[in-house]
C-alpha cells in the first residue's frame, strides 16, 4: 500500500481533487439514503399485513414511466460527457438540454402523482407507509431539483462556451451525482411501488 | 506564494484575510477561537448545574442575569436544568470537541504535515466554517425562542423529542435539531475536503507511512464520520417531520417506533466518540517522540490498531441500550464487542507507554499535558469495560458512574489533548512561545481539581445516583451522599476558575510571548522543520521533498539528535 500510492508527481490536477471530492461526497449521500431504506424496511418487516393494503394505492404505472425517464436522462448525460471527450459542443449542449427536460418530465410526472394521491387522501399524515412515501421520494425529489441547477448550469456555460478548457470535466462529476441519484431511484421505486 | 498546488493568491482585504479567509491556517485559527468561545459557555452550563446539584434551588451566584423563566433571581427550575444537561452535552461534543480537534488541529496541521500549501477545496473549507458559526448561532438562539431550549438530552431520546406535549419544548428542540444538521454538514464538507486533501496532495516522496501518525488520526475520523452520520441525519429528518408534521415515525400510538431513534443515534453516537477521540490521541502521538527524542513505538501497530477500532465502532452501539428493552439476545454479541474493542486502544496505549520507555524525556508543559491525558484516558478506558459488560451495565446505567466514565475518556482528550496540543503548536501558529511556568501551573491546577471532580462521580454513581436529576434531596436514600456532591461541586468551581491561567497565558503570550523561532522544540515533521514561523501565505518557500518517516530521533551517526523528514541523512540538517 505504501509505495504503490505515493504520488509519482505532484501537482494534483482539478480533476483528480473534483472525482475524488464527488465520490466522497456521495459516500455520505449513501449512508444518508441507506439510513432511510434500512429503517423503511425495518418498519416493513415489523408491520405485516396493514403494510399491503397502504402501498397498493400507489400508482405503479407512473413508477414505471419515471423509471424510464430517469434511466434514460442518466445516458444522455452520458452522451453529453462523450461528446465532450470528442470536442464535439453541439451534440455536447444538445445532451445536456435533453437531460435537463427529462430530469423536468420526471418532477412532472411526480407532481401529477402527488396531487392525485393527495386528492384522494393520501397525505403523509394518512399512515407509515405513506410518511414513508412521501418523505422518501420527497428527498429524492429534492436531490433531482439540485441535479437540474447543475444541469443547468453545465448547459448555459456550454451555451455561452465556457465549459471548456479545462472547466468540462465538471461534466463528469455532474454526471456521477446524477447516477447516484438513478440509482437511488432504483432501490426506491421497487421498496415503495413493488412492495405490497 | 509556492509555486504549486491550488494556487490561489494571497488576499489584501481585511474581510477576505481574516474573516472570509480561505487560507487553511486561518480557518483553523477561526474554528479554535470558536471552540474556546463554545467552550466557555459549556463550562458556565456545567457551573450552574453543579450548583444546582449541591445546593438544590438556591440562589446561583452569577446566575441573576439569566432573565426569567429559564432562572428566577438564579434560582433556576427543573425545565431549564434539563435545557442545562442536554446543551452541555451537545456543546461540548458538537461544537467544542469536534471544531477544536478536527476544525482547527485538522485545518491547520493536515496541510502543513504533508507538504501542501493549502486545503484541496479552500472554498469549501470556508464555507464549512461558517456553517457550524451558523449552527452556533442557531444553538444558542434555541434558548431565546418560546418554551425555552431543547431538553430531551443530548441523546434527543423519543418520545420525549418527538412531541412538544412531553417537555412543553417547541421550537427550540425544532432549533436543536436544525443546529445539529448544520453541524454535520459542516463536518461532511470539512471529511470531503480532509480526505481528498491527504490522498491527492502529499509532496513527493510522502507515502502514506511516512504520515505524521495526526494525519492518519484526522482521515480516520474523518471516514468514521463519513459512515455513521447519514443514517442518523435521515432520522432527523423524520423526528424534525415528527415535531413538525405530525407524521409517527418515532411515536408509538401513531405506528412508530420510539426504540429506533436510539438504534439511529447510537449508530452514529458510538462512531462520533472516535471521531473526537482519533485527533485528541494524535496530539499526543506527535508530542510524545518530540519531548521522549525517540521514534514512536509501533507505527504501523497504532495504524491498524486505530482502523480495526474504527471499524469495531460499527459494531457496538446497543451498548448504550441494555435497559432500553431490546431483544436479551442481542446483548450479548454486543457486550462481546464492546469489551473487544477495547483490545486495539490498549495496543495503543502500551505503544504509548513503551514510546515513553528509555526516552530522555523533557518534561515541558505540552509533553506533561500528554503524559497528563494518557493517565487519566486509562482510567475512562477501564471503567468503560464495566458499562460494557451487561450485567453491571444494567446496575450502573444512567448513574453518575457513567457519567464520570465518559468524562474520563472525553475530558482528557478534548482539554487535556487540547491543551497539549495548544501548547505545542501555539508557537507555530501565533509565532510566540507561551509562558511555561505559567503553563505547568495551569497542568496541575487542571489535573488534579479534574480528578477531584469526576473520582468522587464513580463512588456516587456506584451508590445508585442518578444522572439527569434536578434535586438529589428528593430522594432519602441519596441524602448521606450530599456532602460528596457538595465537595464535587467545590473542586468544579476550582477545576473552572483555574482555566483563567489558560487564558490570560494564552492572549499574553499572543502579544507579549517570546518570540518563537522556526522549530523550538527541534521536531522532524514538516510544519515545524520545513515551514517558517508562523507560515507564510502558500506555507512553505519550496515545496519539501520527504526522505523517510516523521520520527526520525536520536539516529545514530547523525550530527543532531532529530532529522527532519525533508532532509535526507547525511545531509547537514537544515
Amino acid at each position: 500500500m505504501s509505495e504503490a500510492i505515493a504520488m509519482t508527481e505532484h501537482q494534483p490536477t482539478h480533476e483528480v481533487k473534483g472525482r475524488m471530492g464527488m465520490w466522497w461526497f456521495l459516500a455520505s449521500e449513501i449512508m444518508t439514503f441507506g439510513g432511510f431504506i434500512a429503517i423503511y424496511v425495518l418498519y416493513r418487516m415489523a408491520s405485516g399485513g396493514a403494510w399491503s393494503s397502504m402501498a397498493e394505492h400507489v400508482s405503479t404505472l407512473m413508477g414505471t414511466i419515471n423509471t424510464v425517464v430517469l434511466l434514460t436522462s442518466s445516458l444522455t448525460i452520458v452522451k453529453a460527457y462523450e461528446a465532450i471527450d470528442k470536442q464535439d459542443r453541439k451534440s455536447a449542449q444538445r445532451f445536456l438540454l435533453i437531460t435537463l427536460i427529462l430530469a423536468f418530465a420526471f418532477l412532472g410526472v411526480k407532481a401529477i402523482e402527488y396531487a392525485t394521491e393527495i386528492s384522494n387522501g393520501y397525505t403523509p399524515l394518512t399512515g407509515i407507509f405513506w410518511s414513508f412515501y412521501f418523505v422518501m421520494t420527497g428527498l429524492h425529489g429534492l436531490h433531482v431539483v439540485g441535479g437540474i441547477v447543475a444541469i443547468g448550469a453545465l448547459y448555459i456555460m456550454a451555451i455561452r462556451g465556457t465549459l471548456w478548457n479545462g472547466t468540462q470535466k465538471r461534466v463528469e462529476y455532474i454526471g456521477l451525482y446524477w447516477h447516484f441519484v438513478d440509482i437511488v431511484w432504483i432501490f426506491l421505486f421497487p421498496l415503495l411501488y413493488l412492495s405490497y | 506564494m509556492s509555486e504549486h498546488g491550488n494556487g490561489h493568491a494571497e488576499p489584501t482585504s481585511f474581510l477576505r484575510k481574516y474573516v472570509f479567509s480561505i487560507d487553511h491556517k486561518v480557518i483553523g485559527k477561526q474554528y479554535l477561537f470558536l471552540s474556546l468561545f463554545m467552550a466557555l459557555f459549556g463550562g458556565l452550563m456545567a457551573y450552574y448545574m453543579r450548583w444546582q446539584l449541591a445546593w438544590p434551588e438556591t440562589a446561583i451566584p452569577g446566575a441573576g442575569w439569566i432573565p426569567e423563566p429559564m432562572a428566577f433571581g438564579g434560582i433556576i427550575p427543573p425545565e431549564f436544568y434539563n435545557a442545562l444537561i442536554t446543551l452541555h452535552g451537545t456543546i461540548m461534543v458538537f461544537f467544542v470537541g469536534m471544531p477544536l480537534l478536527l476544525g482547527a488541529l485538522g485545518n491547520y496541521l493536515v496541510p502543513l504535515m504533508i507538504g501542501a500549501d493549502d486545503m484541496a477545496f479552500p472554498r469549501l473549507n470556508m464555507m464549512s466554517f461558517w456553517t457550524i458559526t451558523t449552527a452556533s448561532l442557531v444553538l444558542m438562539a434555541s434558548f431565546f425562542v418560546e418554551g425555552g431550549a431543547a431538553s430531551a438530552g443530548w441523546t434527543g431520546y423519543a418520545p420525549l423529542s418527538a412531541d412538544p406535549i412531553h417537555t412543553g419544548v417547541g421550537w427550540g428542540l425544532n432549533l436543536w435539531i436544525m443546529a445539529l444538521a448544520l453541524e454535520f454538514t459542516s463536518f461532511l464538507m470539512g471529511g470531503i475536503n480532509f480526505l481528498t486533501t491527504v490522498v491527492t496532495m502529499r509532496v513527493p516522496g510522502m507515502t502514506m507511512f511516512r504520515l505524521p501518525l495526526m494525519v492518519w488520526m484526522q482521515i480516520t475520523a474523518a471516514v468514521l464520520f463519513m459512515l455513521s452520520v447519514g443514517p442518523l441525519i435521515a432520522g432527523a429528518i423524520l423526528l424534525l417531520l415528527d415535531r413538525t408534521v405530525g407524521t409517527g415515525f418515532f411515536i408509538p400510538e401513531r405506528g412508530g417506533d420510539p426504540l429506533l431513534w436510539q438504534h439511529l443515534f447510537w449508530f452514529f453516537g458510538h462512531p462520533e466518540v472516535y471521531v473526537v477521540l482519533l485527533p485528541g490521541l494524535g496530539a499526543i502521538m506527535e508530542i510524545l517522540p518530540v519531548f521522549t527524542r525517540r521514534p514512536i513505538f509501533g507505527y504501523k501497530t497504532i495504524v491498524y490498531s486505530t482502523i480495526v477500532a474504527g471499524a469495531l465502532s460499527f459494531l457496538v452501539w446497543a451498548h448504550h441500550m441494555f435497559v432500553s428493552g431490546i431483544d436479551p439476545q442481542i446483548v450479548m454479541p454486543f457486550s462481546i464487542t464492546t469489551i473487544l474493542i477495547s483490545v486495539p486502544f490498549a495496543v495503543i496505549i502500551f505503544a504509548f507507554m513503551a514510546s515513553l520507555w528509555g526516552g530522555s524525556i523533557r518534561f515541558t508543559t505540552p509533553m506533561l499535558f500528554a503524559i497528563g491525558t494518557i493517565v487519566t484516558f486509562i482510567i475512562g478506558g477501564v471503567t468503560g469495560i464495566f458499562n460494557g459488560s451487561a450485567p453491571v451495565d444494567i446496575f450502573i446505567h444512567d448513574t453518575y458512574f457513567v457519567v464520570a466514565h465518559f468524562h474520563f475518556t472525553l475530558f482528557p482528550d478534548v482539554f487535556l489533548g487540547g491543551f497539549a496540543a495548544l501548547y505545542f503548536w501555539f508557537p507555530k501558529m501565533f509565532g510566540k512561545m507561551m509562558n511555561e511556568t505559567l503553563g505547568k501551573v495551569h497542568f496541575w491546577w487542571t489535573t488534579i481539581t479534574f480528578n477531584m471532580v469526576f473520582i468522587p462521580m464513580f463512588l456516587i454513581g456506584a451508590g445508585g445516583h442518578m444522572r439527569r436529576i434536578y434535586n438529589p434531596l428528593q430522594y432519602d436514600f441519596l441524602k448521606p451522599m450530599q456532602d460528596i456532591n457538595i465537595f464535587i461541586t467545590w473542586s468544579a468551581v476550582a477545576l473552572l476558575v483555574g482555566q483563567l491561567v489558560f487564558i490570560f497565558n494564552f492572549f499574553w503570550s499572543m502579544y507579549r510571548g517570546k518570540k518563537a523561532e522556526d522549530n523550538p522544540w527541534e521536531a522532524t515533521t514538516l510544519e515545524w522543520a520545513a515551514a517558517p514561523t508562523p507560515p507564510p501565505h502558500g506555507n512553505f518557500e519550496t515545496v519539501p521533498t520527504v526522505y523517510h518517516g516523521p520520527y526520525e530521533y536520536s539516529c545514530p551517526g547523525q550530527e543532531t539528535d532529530w532529522q527532519p523528514q525533508h532532509v535526507e541523512k547525511g545531509s547537514v540538517a537544515a
